[in-house]
Protein backbone atom coordinates (compact mmCIF):
# COMPACT_ATOMS: atom_id res chain seq x y z
CA UNK A 1 0.00 0.00 0.00
CA UNK A 2 1.00 3.42 -0.55
CA UNK A 3 0.11 6.64 1.61
CA UNK A 4 -0.39 10.27 0.39
CA UNK A 5 -0.66 12.81 2.97
CA UNK A 6 -2.11 16.14 2.05
CA UNK A 7 -1.26 19.09 4.52
CA UNK A 8 -1.37 22.59 3.65
CA UNK A 9 0.37 24.12 6.94
CA UNK A 10 -2.20 27.60 6.90
CA UNK A 11 -5.58 26.33 6.99
CA UNK A 12 -7.81 27.12 3.82
CA UNK A 13 -5.54 26.64 1.18
CA UNK A 14 -7.88 24.18 -0.88
CA UNK A 15 -6.34 21.22 1.28
CA UNK A 16 -9.54 19.43 1.65
CA UNK A 17 -11.27 19.60 -1.59
CA UNK A 18 -8.26 19.34 -3.59
CA UNK A 19 -8.10 15.66 -1.55
CA UNK A 20 -11.90 15.11 -2.51
CA UNK A 21 -10.54 15.69 -6.20
CA UNK A 22 -7.81 13.12 -5.94
CA UNK A 23 -9.95 10.65 -4.64
CA UNK A 24 -12.33 10.52 -7.75
CA UNK A 25 -9.03 10.10 -9.72
CA UNK A 26 -6.90 7.82 -7.60
CA UNK A 27 -9.24 4.55 -8.23
CA UNK A 28 -8.96 1.46 -5.69
CA UNK A 29 -8.28 4.51 -2.74
CA UNK A 30 -9.13 4.59 0.58
CA UNK A 31 -9.88 8.06 2.59
CA UNK A 32 -8.36 9.09 5.55
CA UNK A 33 -10.15 12.05 7.23
CA UNK A 34 -7.01 13.25 10.09
CA UNK A 35 -8.19 16.73 10.18
CA UNK A 36 -10.20 15.55 13.24
CA UNK A 37 -10.37 18.97 14.58
CA UNK A 38 -12.55 20.83 11.76
CA UNK A 39 -13.53 17.52 9.90
CA UNK A 40 -14.85 18.98 6.19
CA UNK A 41 -14.13 16.20 4.24
CA UNK A 42 -17.47 14.30 4.73
CA UNK A 43 -19.48 17.58 3.62
CA UNK A 44 -18.08 16.81 -0.20
CA UNK A 45 -18.04 12.62 1.02
CA UNK A 46 -21.29 12.52 2.09
CA UNK A 47 -20.55 9.39 3.45
CA UNK A 48 -22.29 6.51 4.58
CA UNK A 49 -21.65 6.02 8.04
CA UNK A 50 -21.39 1.72 8.58
CA UNK A 51 -19.47 1.75 11.96
CA UNK A 52 -19.41 4.26 14.97
CA UNK A 53 -16.82 3.95 17.52
CA UNK A 54 -16.13 5.83 20.95
CA UNK A 55 -12.59 7.29 21.02
CA UNK A 56 -11.43 7.62 24.69
CA UNK A 57 -8.84 9.46 24.73
CA UNK A 58 -8.02 10.33 27.97
CA UNK A 59 -9.17 10.58 31.79
CA UNK A 60 -10.74 13.56 33.78
CA UNK A 61 -10.66 13.83 37.53
CA UNK A 62 -13.16 14.68 39.80
CA UNK A 63 -13.25 15.46 43.71
CA UNK A 64 -16.15 13.71 45.69
CA UNK A 65 -17.43 16.56 47.42
CA UNK A 66 -18.40 14.39 50.23
CA UNK A 67 -15.28 13.27 50.94
CA UNK A 68 -13.41 16.16 50.21
CA UNK A 69 -11.77 17.18 54.17
CA UNK A 70 -10.12 20.22 52.01
CA UNK A 71 -6.34 19.44 53.02
CA UNK A 72 -5.63 21.42 49.72
CA UNK A 73 -2.68 18.61 48.50
CA UNK A 74 -4.56 18.51 45.10
CA UNK A 75 -4.24 22.09 44.41
CA UNK A 76 -0.69 22.55 45.77
CA UNK A 77 -0.16 18.97 43.47
CA UNK A 78 -1.85 20.27 40.40
CA UNK A 79 0.78 21.40 37.59
CA UNK A 80 -2.50 22.75 35.35
CA UNK A 81 -4.10 24.90 38.00
CA UNK A 82 -7.21 23.11 37.80
CA UNK A 83 -8.15 22.98 41.39
CA UNK A 84 -9.96 25.67 42.99
CA UNK A 85 -11.24 26.07 46.23
CA UNK A 86 -15.53 26.18 46.14
CA UNK A 87 -15.90 29.38 48.07
CA UNK A 88 -16.79 29.63 51.47
CA UNK A 89 -16.85 25.45 51.43
CA UNK A 90 -14.05 24.29 52.94
CA UNK A 91 -13.48 21.71 49.83
CA UNK A 92 -12.07 21.60 46.65
CA UNK A 93 -13.43 21.65 43.00
CA UNK A 94 -11.82 20.56 39.71
CA UNK A 95 -12.28 22.41 36.05
CA UNK A 96 -12.64 19.88 34.13
CA UNK A 97 -11.56 22.30 30.80
CA UNK A 98 -8.01 22.33 32.65
CA UNK A 99 -7.32 19.01 33.56
CA UNK A 100 -5.00 17.56 31.54
CA UNK A 101 -5.85 14.36 32.77
CA UNK A 102 -2.31 13.44 34.51
CA UNK A 103 -4.15 11.74 37.63
CA UNK A 104 -1.67 12.91 40.05
CA UNK A 105 -4.23 14.29 42.56
CA UNK A 106 -6.10 11.35 42.63
CA UNK A 107 -3.20 9.17 43.12
CA UNK A 108 -2.24 11.25 46.50
CA UNK A 109 -5.52 12.84 47.68
CA UNK A 110 -5.10 11.25 51.37
CA UNK A 111 -8.94 10.52 51.37
CA UNK A 112 -9.05 8.75 48.22
CA UNK A 113 -11.48 11.58 47.81
CA UNK A 114 -11.01 11.87 43.98
CA UNK A 115 -12.59 9.94 41.32
CA UNK A 116 -10.07 9.65 38.00
CA UNK A 117 -12.47 8.15 35.33
CA UNK A 118 -11.54 7.63 31.23
CA UNK A 119 -13.91 10.03 29.57
CA UNK A 120 -15.27 9.63 25.96
CA UNK A 121 -13.39 12.85 23.74
CA UNK A 122 -14.50 11.97 20.34
CA UNK A 123 -15.81 9.37 18.00
CA UNK A 124 -14.58 7.70 14.91
CA UNK A 125 -16.22 6.41 11.97
CA UNK A 126 -16.22 3.73 8.91
CA UNK A 127 -17.81 4.74 6.18
CA UNK A 128 -18.68 3.90 2.81
CA UNK A 129 -18.19 7.06 -0.17
CA UNK A 130 -18.85 7.20 -3.90
CA UNK A 131 -15.56 6.70 -4.10
CA UNK A 132 -14.18 4.36 -1.71
CA UNK A 133 -14.00 3.57 1.95
CA UNK A 134 -13.36 6.33 4.24
CA UNK A 135 -12.02 6.36 8.10
CA UNK A 136 -13.07 9.74 9.90
CA UNK A 137 -13.82 11.06 13.04
CA UNK A 138 -15.01 13.76 15.42
CA UNK A 139 -13.48 15.08 18.42
CA UNK A 140 -15.22 16.45 21.46
CA UNK A 141 -15.16 20.23 22.06
CA UNK A 142 -12.36 21.79 23.75
CA UNK A 143 -11.13 18.35 24.34
CA UNK A 144 -7.16 17.51 24.39
CA UNK A 145 -5.67 14.63 22.67
CA UNK A 146 -6.22 15.16 19.14
CA UNK A 147 -2.53 13.69 18.03
CA UNK A 148 -3.79 10.42 19.78
CA UNK A 149 -7.49 10.67 17.55
CA UNK A 150 -5.41 11.62 13.89
CA UNK A 151 -2.77 8.67 14.99
CA UNK A 152 -5.88 6.18 15.81
CA UNK A 153 -7.81 7.16 12.69
CA UNK A 154 -4.49 6.50 10.89
CA UNK A 155 -3.75 3.47 12.12
CA UNK A 156 -6.88 2.07 11.63
CA UNK A 157 -7.37 3.10 8.09
CA UNK A 158 -3.66 1.70 7.10
CA UNK A 159 -5.04 -1.58 8.75
CA UNK A 160 -7.96 -1.92 6.47
CA UNK A 161 -5.95 -1.22 3.66
CA UNK A 162 -3.93 -3.80 3.62
CA UNK A 163 -6.21 -6.13 4.81
CA UNK A 164 -8.41 -5.04 1.60
CA UNK A 165 -5.73 -4.87 -0.83
CA UNK A 166 -6.19 -1.36 -1.43
CA UNK A 167 -3.53 0.76 -3.71
CA UNK A 168 -3.32 3.66 -2.04
CA UNK A 169 -4.24 5.90 1.02
CA UNK A 170 -4.99 9.25 0.87
CA UNK A 171 -4.88 10.99 4.00
CA UNK A 172 -6.64 14.93 4.39
CA UNK A 173 -4.00 15.96 7.39
CA UNK A 174 -4.47 18.90 10.16
CA UNK A 175 -3.61 22.19 9.61
CA UNK A 176 -0.47 23.61 11.33
CA UNK A 177 2.64 21.78 12.91
CA UNK A 178 1.87 20.29 16.52
CA UNK A 179 1.25 17.33 17.79
CA UNK A 180 -1.83 16.66 15.06
CA UNK A 181 0.57 16.89 12.06
CA UNK A 182 2.99 15.09 13.24
CA UNK A 183 0.46 11.94 14.27
CA UNK A 184 -0.49 12.43 10.77
CA UNK A 185 3.16 11.86 8.46
CA UNK A 186 5.33 9.32 9.62
CA UNK A 187 5.10 6.28 7.76
CA UNK A 188 3.42 8.46 5.49
CA UNK A 189 5.37 7.73 1.62
CA UNK A 190 5.01 10.95 0.77
CA UNK A 191 3.32 14.74 1.65
CA UNK A 192 1.66 16.80 -0.60
CA UNK A 193 1.74 20.54 0.49
CA UNK A 194 -0.90 22.58 -0.71
CA UNK A 195 0.06 26.38 -0.47
CA UNK A 196 -0.99 29.35 -2.07
CA UNK A 197 0.72 32.30 -3.24
CA UNK A 198 0.89 34.11 -0.25
CA UNK A 199 3.34 36.08 2.03
CA UNK A 200 1.74 33.91 4.85
CA UNK A 201 1.25 30.91 2.61
CA UNK A 202 5.10 30.78 2.15
CA UNK A 203 5.75 31.21 5.63
CA UNK A 204 3.52 28.18 7.16
CA UNK A 205 4.97 26.59 4.03
CA UNK A 206 8.00 26.28 4.85
CA UNK A 207 7.13 25.49 8.42
CA UNK A 208 5.73 22.17 7.63
CA UNK A 209 8.73 21.56 5.08
CA UNK A 210 10.59 21.39 7.82
CA UNK A 211 8.91 19.57 9.73
CA UNK A 212 8.63 16.91 6.99
CA UNK A 213 12.03 16.91 6.64
CA UNK A 214 12.58 17.05 10.14
CA UNK A 215 10.56 13.24 10.37
CA UNK A 216 12.20 12.24 6.91
CA UNK A 217 9.30 12.07 5.05
CA UNK A 218 9.49 13.22 1.11
CA UNK A 219 7.27 16.30 0.36
CA UNK A 220 5.63 17.67 -3.01
CA UNK A 221 4.43 21.27 -3.40
CA UNK A 222 1.23 22.62 -5.10
CA UNK A 223 0.46 25.67 -5.70
CA UNK A 224 -3.27 26.68 -5.47
CA UNK A 225 -4.67 30.24 -6.50
CA UNK A 226 -1.61 30.39 -8.26
CA UNK A 227 -2.75 33.34 -10.35
CA UNK A 228 -3.91 35.94 -7.37
CA UNK A 229 -0.38 36.90 -7.07
CA UNK A 230 2.33 35.13 -10.12
CA UNK A 231 5.28 36.32 -8.53
CA UNK A 232 4.21 34.56 -5.46
CA UNK A 233 3.90 31.99 -6.92
CA UNK A 234 7.46 31.47 -8.87
CA UNK A 235 9.06 32.01 -5.15
CA UNK A 236 7.07 29.29 -4.30
CA UNK A 237 8.62 27.41 -7.02
CA UNK A 238 12.25 28.63 -5.88
CA UNK A 239 11.61 27.55 -2.51
CA UNK A 240 10.83 24.05 -3.08
CA UNK A 241 13.62 23.48 -5.29
CA UNK A 242 15.74 24.55 -2.43
CA UNK A 243 14.08 23.07 0.04
CA UNK A 244 14.36 19.71 -1.97
CA UNK A 245 10.70 19.23 -2.86
CA UNK A 246 8.79 18.12 -5.86
CA UNK A 247 7.05 20.79 -7.25
CA UNK A 248 3.81 19.66 -9.02
CA UNK A 249 1.80 22.24 -10.72
CA UNK A 250 -0.33 25.32 -9.60
CA UNK A 251 -3.96 25.51 -10.03
CA UNK A 252 -5.74 28.71 -11.12
CA UNK A 253 -7.97 30.45 -8.61
CA UNK A 254 -11.33 29.30 -9.71
CA UNK A 255 -15.03 29.62 -8.05
CA UNK A 256 -16.26 26.72 -9.32
CA UNK A 257 -14.89 25.07 -5.85
CA UNK A 258 -16.95 26.86 -3.64
CA UNK A 259 -19.42 26.10 -6.05
CA UNK A 260 -18.89 22.36 -6.02
CA UNK A 261 -18.41 22.44 -2.28
CA UNK A 262 -22.11 23.93 -1.95
CA UNK A 263 -23.62 20.70 -4.19
CA UNK A 264 -21.53 18.34 -1.97
CA UNK A 265 -19.26 17.48 -4.71
CA UNK A 266 -15.56 17.43 -6.37
CA UNK A 267 -14.77 19.98 -8.90
CA UNK A 268 -14.15 17.14 -11.17
CA UNK A 269 -17.48 15.95 -10.60
CA UNK A 270 -19.53 19.44 -11.47
CA UNK A 271 -16.74 20.95 -13.30
CA UNK A 272 -14.62 18.36 -15.22
CA UNK A 273 -13.71 20.39 -17.68
CA UNK A 274 -12.60 23.46 -16.52
CA UNK A 275 -8.71 25.32 -16.34
CA UNK A 276 -8.61 24.17 -12.63
CA UNK A 277 -9.45 20.40 -12.87
CA UNK A 278 -7.29 19.77 -15.94
CA UNK A 279 -4.29 21.23 -13.56
CA UNK A 280 -5.26 19.12 -10.95
CA UNK A 281 -5.49 15.49 -13.17
CA UNK A 282 -1.78 16.66 -13.96
CA UNK A 283 -0.86 17.54 -10.50
CA UNK A 284 -1.89 13.79 -9.89
CA UNK A 285 0.26 12.19 -12.68
CA UNK A 286 2.94 14.05 -11.31
CA UNK A 287 2.48 13.22 -7.44
CA UNK A 288 1.57 9.15 -8.41
CA UNK A 289 5.09 9.37 -10.97
CA UNK A 290 7.27 10.63 -8.08
CA UNK A 291 9.79 7.94 -6.82
CA UNK A 292 8.42 8.53 -2.96
CA UNK A 293 4.82 6.87 -4.47
CA UNK A 294 6.60 3.87 -6.16
CA UNK A 295 7.41 2.25 -2.99
CA UNK A 296 5.06 -0.07 -1.16
CA UNK A 297 5.34 0.53 2.08
CA UNK A 298 3.79 -2.35 4.91
CA UNK A 299 3.40 -1.02 8.28
CA UNK B 1 -10.73 44.97 27.59
CA UNK B 2 -9.16 41.55 25.69
CA UNK B 3 -10.55 40.45 22.74
CA UNK B 4 -9.71 36.48 20.97
CA UNK B 5 -9.85 36.77 17.32
CA UNK B 6 -10.72 33.04 16.60
CA UNK B 7 -12.14 30.73 13.43
CA UNK B 8 -12.88 26.99 13.49
CA UNK B 9 -11.38 27.04 10.41
CA UNK B 10 -7.90 28.20 9.15
CA UNK B 11 -7.34 30.77 6.02
CA UNK B 12 -10.51 32.24 6.53
CA UNK B 13 -8.88 35.77 7.30
CA UNK B 14 -8.54 35.83 10.99
CA UNK B 15 -5.27 37.33 11.08
CA UNK B 16 -6.54 39.77 8.49
CA UNK B 17 -8.65 41.04 10.75
CA UNK B 18 -6.59 40.61 13.64
CA UNK B 19 -3.88 43.05 12.27
CA UNK B 20 -6.03 45.46 10.20
CA UNK B 21 -8.46 46.15 13.41
CA UNK B 22 -5.06 46.29 15.38
CA UNK B 23 -3.70 48.93 13.11
CA UNK B 24 -6.99 50.93 12.85
CA UNK B 25 -7.64 52.21 16.47
CA UNK B 26 -5.86 54.90 18.08
CA UNK B 27 -6.38 52.71 21.46
CA UNK B 28 -3.21 52.20 23.81
CA UNK B 29 -3.08 48.84 22.41
CA UNK B 30 -1.27 45.38 21.64
CA UNK B 31 -1.27 41.86 19.58
CA UNK B 32 -0.79 38.78 20.55
CA UNK B 33 0.03 36.01 18.22
CA UNK B 34 -1.12 32.98 19.80
CA UNK B 35 -1.49 31.24 16.84
CA UNK B 36 1.75 29.45 17.47
CA UNK B 37 2.34 26.67 14.93
CA UNK B 38 1.81 28.98 12.33
CA UNK B 39 2.06 32.72 13.14
CA UNK B 40 1.40 35.01 10.11
CA UNK B 41 0.64 38.18 12.07
CA UNK B 42 4.29 39.75 12.26
CA UNK B 43 4.22 39.32 8.19
CA UNK B 44 1.93 41.81 8.27
CA UNK B 45 2.89 44.09 11.25
CA UNK B 46 5.97 43.68 10.24
CA UNK B 47 7.14 43.97 14.94
CA UNK B 48 10.50 45.67 15.65
CA UNK B 49 11.42 42.46 18.02
CA UNK B 50 13.22 43.72 21.04
CA UNK B 51 12.99 40.79 23.06
CA UNK B 52 13.30 37.03 23.19
CA UNK B 53 12.61 34.47 25.43
CA UNK B 54 12.72 30.66 25.74
CA UNK B 55 9.84 28.54 26.79
CA UNK B 56 10.47 25.89 28.25
CA UNK B 57 8.74 22.64 30.28
CA UNK B 58 10.38 20.62 32.78
CA UNK B 59 11.01 17.01 32.42
CA UNK B 60 12.13 14.59 34.78
CA UNK B 61 15.97 13.86 34.85
CA UNK B 62 16.88 10.35 37.22
CA UNK B 63 19.88 10.17 39.34
CA UNK B 64 20.40 6.55 38.83
CA UNK B 65 22.72 6.58 41.51
CA UNK B 66 19.88 7.25 44.01
CA UNK B 67 17.30 5.35 42.15
CA UNK B 68 15.92 1.64 43.43
CA UNK B 69 14.32 0.55 40.15
CA UNK B 70 11.10 0.94 42.93
CA UNK B 71 8.97 1.73 39.44
CA UNK B 72 6.59 4.00 40.99
CA UNK B 73 7.14 7.30 38.60
CA UNK B 74 6.40 4.80 35.73
CA UNK B 75 3.05 3.62 37.49
CA UNK B 76 2.00 7.68 37.77
CA UNK B 77 2.85 8.50 34.76
CA UNK B 78 -0.22 8.18 32.45
CA UNK B 79 1.63 9.11 28.92
CA UNK B 80 4.15 6.63 29.06
CA UNK B 81 6.84 9.07 29.33
CA UNK B 82 9.06 7.41 32.05
CA UNK B 83 10.35 3.87 32.13
CA UNK B 84 12.09 1.33 34.31
CA UNK B 85 13.65 -1.22 32.09
CA UNK B 86 16.20 -3.43 33.42
CA UNK B 87 18.44 -1.67 34.94
CA UNK B 88 17.81 1.31 33.42
CA UNK B 89 15.19 4.26 33.84
CA UNK B 90 14.51 5.39 30.62
CA UNK B 91 12.57 9.16 30.02
CA UNK B 92 10.82 10.31 27.02
CA UNK B 93 10.77 13.90 27.11
CA UNK B 94 8.57 14.42 23.95
CA UNK B 95 5.83 12.31 25.55
CA UNK B 96 6.18 14.00 29.34
CA UNK B 97 3.29 16.66 30.07
CA UNK B 98 5.17 18.04 32.68
CA UNK B 99 2.99 17.30 35.71
CA UNK B 100 5.64 16.66 38.31
CA UNK B 101 3.82 13.37 39.34
CA UNK B 102 6.92 10.71 39.01
CA UNK B 103 9.02 13.44 41.28
CA UNK B 104 6.64 13.73 43.96
CA UNK B 105 6.27 10.13 44.35
CA UNK B 106 9.43 8.94 44.07
CA UNK B 107 10.51 7.83 47.42
CA UNK B 108 14.39 8.64 47.18
CA UNK B 109 14.23 12.16 45.82
CA UNK B 110 16.16 10.43 42.42
CA UNK B 111 14.16 12.67 40.03
CA UNK B 112 14.91 16.21 39.48
CA UNK B 113 13.68 18.21 36.59
CA UNK B 114 15.27 19.75 33.96
CA UNK B 115 14.76 21.96 31.12
CA UNK B 116 13.18 21.02 28.26
CA UNK B 117 13.12 23.67 25.06
CA UNK B 118 9.70 23.96 23.26
CA UNK B 119 9.51 27.23 21.92
CA UNK B 120 10.17 30.94 22.11
CA UNK B 121 8.05 33.86 22.94
CA UNK B 122 8.75 37.47 20.97
CA UNK B 123 8.08 40.68 21.96
CA UNK B 124 8.46 43.92 20.11
CA UNK B 125 6.94 47.38 19.65
CA UNK B 126 4.22 48.18 16.25
CA UNK B 127 4.66 51.30 14.05
CA UNK B 128 1.12 51.28 13.53
CA UNK B 129 -0.63 52.36 15.92
CA UNK B 130 2.32 54.17 17.34
CA UNK B 131 3.31 52.71 20.87
CA UNK B 132 1.39 49.88 20.57
CA UNK B 133 3.23 47.02 21.26
CA UNK B 134 3.59 43.32 20.09
CA UNK B 135 4.34 39.37 21.31
CA UNK B 136 4.37 36.22 19.74
CA UNK B 137 4.53 32.47 20.28
CA UNK B 138 6.65 30.25 17.75
CA UNK B 139 6.23 26.23 18.81
CA UNK B 140 9.45 24.85 18.09
CA UNK B 141 9.71 22.55 15.13
CA UNK B 142 8.76 18.52 15.91
CA UNK B 143 7.75 20.07 19.39
CA UNK B 144 3.80 19.16 20.19
CA UNK B 145 3.06 20.86 23.06
CA UNK B 146 1.38 24.19 22.20
CA UNK B 147 -1.08 25.25 24.78
CA UNK B 148 2.72 26.01 27.16
CA UNK B 149 3.58 28.44 24.95
CA UNK B 150 0.76 29.63 24.09
CA UNK B 151 -0.08 30.47 28.06
CA UNK B 152 3.37 31.84 27.98
CA UNK B 153 2.31 34.42 25.68
CA UNK B 154 -0.79 35.25 27.30
CA UNK B 155 1.27 36.29 30.69
CA UNK B 156 2.08 39.41 28.56
CA UNK B 157 -1.31 40.64 28.87
CA UNK B 158 -2.78 43.21 30.64
CA UNK B 159 0.32 46.18 29.98
CA UNK B 160 -2.04 47.79 27.58
CA UNK B 161 -5.53 48.91 27.98
CA UNK B 162 -6.78 46.92 24.72
CA UNK B 163 -5.26 43.30 24.17
CA UNK B 164 -6.13 42.03 20.32
CA UNK B 165 -5.32 38.01 20.80
CA UNK B 166 -4.72 36.24 17.15
CA UNK B 167 -5.94 32.93 18.26
CA UNK B 168 -5.43 29.15 16.64
CA UNK B 169 -7.92 27.78 14.14
CA UNK B 170 -9.79 24.87 14.87
CA UNK B 171 -11.74 24.00 18.31
CA UNK B 172 -9.09 21.84 20.42
CA UNK B 173 -7.00 22.51 23.64
CA UNK B 174 -4.83 24.90 21.84
CA UNK B 175 -7.70 27.22 20.98
CA UNK B 176 -9.30 27.00 23.57
CA UNK B 177 -5.84 28.15 25.53
CA UNK B 178 -6.14 31.34 23.29
CA UNK B 179 -9.86 32.19 23.95
CA UNK B 180 -9.96 31.26 27.78
CA UNK B 181 -10.83 34.21 29.84
CA UNK B 182 -10.78 36.70 27.12
CA UNK B 183 -13.80 39.21 26.95
CA UNK B 184 -14.91 39.21 23.91
CA UNK B 185 -14.34 36.04 21.24
CA UNK B 186 -14.36 37.30 17.26
CA UNK B 187 -15.24 35.11 15.01
CA UNK B 188 -14.07 34.71 11.27
CA UNK B 189 -15.63 32.70 9.06
CA UNK B 190 -16.41 32.62 5.58
CA UNK B 191 -19.97 31.93 3.55
CA UNK B 192 -19.32 28.00 2.28
CA UNK B 193 -20.24 24.82 3.98
CA UNK B 194 -17.16 24.40 5.34
CA UNK B 195 -16.90 27.71 6.99
CA UNK B 196 -20.41 27.21 8.18
CA UNK B 197 -19.59 23.86 9.59
CA UNK B 198 -16.62 24.73 11.29
CA UNK B 199 -17.89 27.80 12.86
CA UNK B 200 -20.47 25.65 14.12
CA UNK B 201 -18.01 23.91 16.48
CA UNK B 202 -16.01 26.93 17.65
CA UNK B 203 -19.79 28.62 18.64
CA UNK B 204 -19.91 25.22 20.47
CA UNK B 205 -16.11 26.26 21.76
CA UNK B 206 -17.25 29.56 22.73
CA UNK B 207 -20.58 28.85 24.30
CA UNK B 208 -18.69 26.65 26.51
CA UNK B 209 -16.35 29.20 27.86
CA UNK B 210 -19.59 31.21 28.12
CA UNK B 211 -17.94 34.37 26.63
CA UNK B 212 -20.08 37.15 24.42
CA UNK B 213 -19.25 36.66 20.36
CA UNK B 214 -19.75 38.86 17.06
CA UNK B 215 -19.24 37.39 13.63
CA UNK B 216 -17.25 38.58 10.40
CA UNK B 217 -17.74 37.03 7.23
CA UNK B 218 -14.92 37.24 5.34
CA UNK B 219 -15.00 36.79 0.99
CA UNK B 220 -18.78 37.70 1.05
CA UNK B 221 -20.12 36.49 -1.85
CA UNK B 222 -18.08 33.56 -2.49
CA UNK B 223 -20.50 31.23 -1.32
CA UNK B 224 -23.73 30.83 -0.09
CA UNK B 225 -26.23 32.53 2.98
CA UNK B 226 -25.63 29.28 5.15
CA UNK B 227 -23.87 31.14 7.37
CA UNK B 228 -25.88 34.07 7.43
CA UNK B 229 -28.88 31.81 8.47
CA UNK B 230 -27.24 29.99 11.27
CA UNK B 231 -26.23 33.41 12.41
CA UNK B 232 -29.50 34.66 12.83
CA UNK B 233 -31.06 31.37 14.22
CA UNK B 234 -28.25 31.23 16.51
CA UNK B 235 -28.61 35.09 17.39
CA UNK B 236 -24.94 35.67 16.84
CA UNK B 237 -24.46 39.00 15.85
CA UNK B 238 -22.74 39.45 12.57
CA UNK B 239 -20.50 42.24 13.31
CA UNK B 240 -18.95 42.79 9.48
CA UNK B 241 -18.93 41.44 6.28
CA UNK B 242 -15.62 41.90 3.84
CA UNK B 243 -16.91 41.36 0.35
CA UNK B 244 -14.39 39.17 -1.90
CA UNK B 245 -12.36 41.48 -3.39
CA UNK B 246 -9.28 40.69 -5.67
CA UNK B 247 -7.85 43.87 -4.81
CA UNK B 248 -7.74 42.88 -0.93
CA UNK B 249 -6.54 39.59 -1.87
CA UNK B 250 -3.80 40.97 -3.67
CA UNK B 251 -2.87 43.19 -0.76
CA UNK B 252 -3.29 40.17 1.24
CA UNK B 253 -0.74 37.68 -1.02
CA UNK B 254 1.97 40.62 -0.51
CA UNK B 255 1.94 41.10 3.33
CA UNK B 256 -0.10 44.19 2.67
CA UNK B 257 -2.51 45.72 5.32
CA UNK B 258 -5.77 46.09 3.96
CA UNK B 259 -6.25 49.25 5.42
CA UNK B 260 -3.24 50.07 3.72
CA UNK B 261 -4.02 49.39 0.07
CA UNK B 262 -7.62 50.23 0.61
CA UNK B 263 -7.81 53.02 3.04
CA UNK B 264 -11.27 53.07 3.45
CA UNK B 265 -11.40 50.06 5.53
CA UNK B 266 -10.05 52.28 8.20
CA UNK B 267 -12.91 53.92 9.17
CA UNK B 268 -14.98 50.41 8.96
CA UNK B 269 -12.37 48.30 11.49
CA UNK B 270 -13.44 51.73 14.18
CA UNK B 271 -16.80 50.70 13.43
CA UNK B 272 -15.93 47.00 14.20
CA UNK B 273 -13.90 47.78 17.44
CA UNK B 274 -17.02 49.99 19.18
CA UNK B 275 -19.34 47.46 18.25
CA UNK B 276 -17.74 45.25 20.26
CA UNK B 277 -17.00 47.30 22.75
CA UNK B 278 -20.76 47.92 23.00
CA UNK B 279 -21.64 44.49 23.65
CA UNK B 280 -18.93 44.01 26.08
CA UNK B 281 -20.25 46.52 28.02
CA UNK B 282 -24.01 45.41 27.63
CA UNK B 283 -22.76 41.96 29.20
CA UNK B 284 -21.03 43.60 31.97
CA UNK B 285 -24.29 45.90 32.97
CA UNK B 286 -26.08 42.30 32.95
S1 LIG C 1 -6.35 16.21 48.19
FE1 LIG C 1 -8.29 15.14 48.42
S2 LIG C 1 -8.98 15.66 50.46
FE2 LIG C 1 -7.36 17.08 49.98
S3 LIG C 1 -8.45 18.87 49.15
FE3 LIG C 1 -7.93 17.58 47.40
S4 LIG C 1 -9.70 16.25 47.12
FE4 LIG C 1 -9.91 17.17 49.14
S1 LIG D 1 -5.67 15.06 37.05
FE1 LIG D 1 -3.82 16.31 36.93
S2 LIG D 1 -4.47 18.06 35.74
FE2 LIG D 1 -6.32 17.08 36.41
S3 LIG D 1 -6.81 18.15 38.29
FE3 LIG D 1 -5.60 16.35 38.87
S4 LIG D 1 -3.52 17.09 38.99
FE4 LIG D 1 -4.68 18.63 37.85
S1 LIG E 1 10.36 6.36 41.56
FE1 LIG E 1 12.46 7.06 41.89
S2 LIG E 1 13.47 5.35 42.85
FE2 LIG E 1 11.60 4.53 41.98
S3 LIG E 1 12.19 3.84 39.94
FE3 LIG E 1 11.49 5.91 39.70
S4 LIG E 1 13.33 7.15 39.85
FE4 LIG E 1 13.84 5.15 40.68
S1 LIG F 1 6.42 14.78 34.69
FE1 LIG F 1 4.49 13.66 34.52
S2 LIG F 1 4.31 13.22 32.36
FE2 LIG F 1 6.43 13.79 32.71
S3 LIG F 1 7.44 11.84 33.05
FE3 LIG F 1 6.86 12.63 35.06
S4 LIG F 1 4.90 11.68 35.48
FE4 LIG F 1 5.27 11.43 33.28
Amino acid sequence: MKELVILSGKGGTGKTSLTSAFASLAGNMMLCDADVDAADLHLIMNPDIRETHDFAGGYEAQIIPDACTGCGQCMELCRFDAVKPVQDAGIFHINGLDCEGCGVCADLCPESAITFEEKICGQWFASGTRFGDMIHARLGIAEENSGRLVALVREEARKRVLAARIDILLTDGPPGIGCPVIASIGQANAVLIVTEPTVSGIHDMERVAQLAAHFKIPAMVCINKYDLNPDQARAIEVIAEKRNMAYVGKIPFDPAFTKAMIQCKTIMETHGDSPAATQIRQIWNRVMAHPAMKMDRLC
Amino acid sequence: MIISIASGKGGTGKTTVATNLCASLDADLMLLDCDVEEPNAHLFLNPNITEEKKVNAPVPKVDLSLCTRCKKCMEICRYGAIAVAGKAVVTFPELCHSCGGCMVVCPEKAITETDRFIGTVETGSLGLPEGASFGQGLLDIGQVMAPPVIKQVRQLEGQKKLTIIDAPPGTSCPVIAAMKGTDFVLLVTEPTPFGLHDLTLAVEAVKLLDIPCGLVINRAGLGNDGVNNYAQKENIPILLEIPFDKRIASAYSKGELLVRALPEYKEIFKGLYTSIEALVNRKGAA
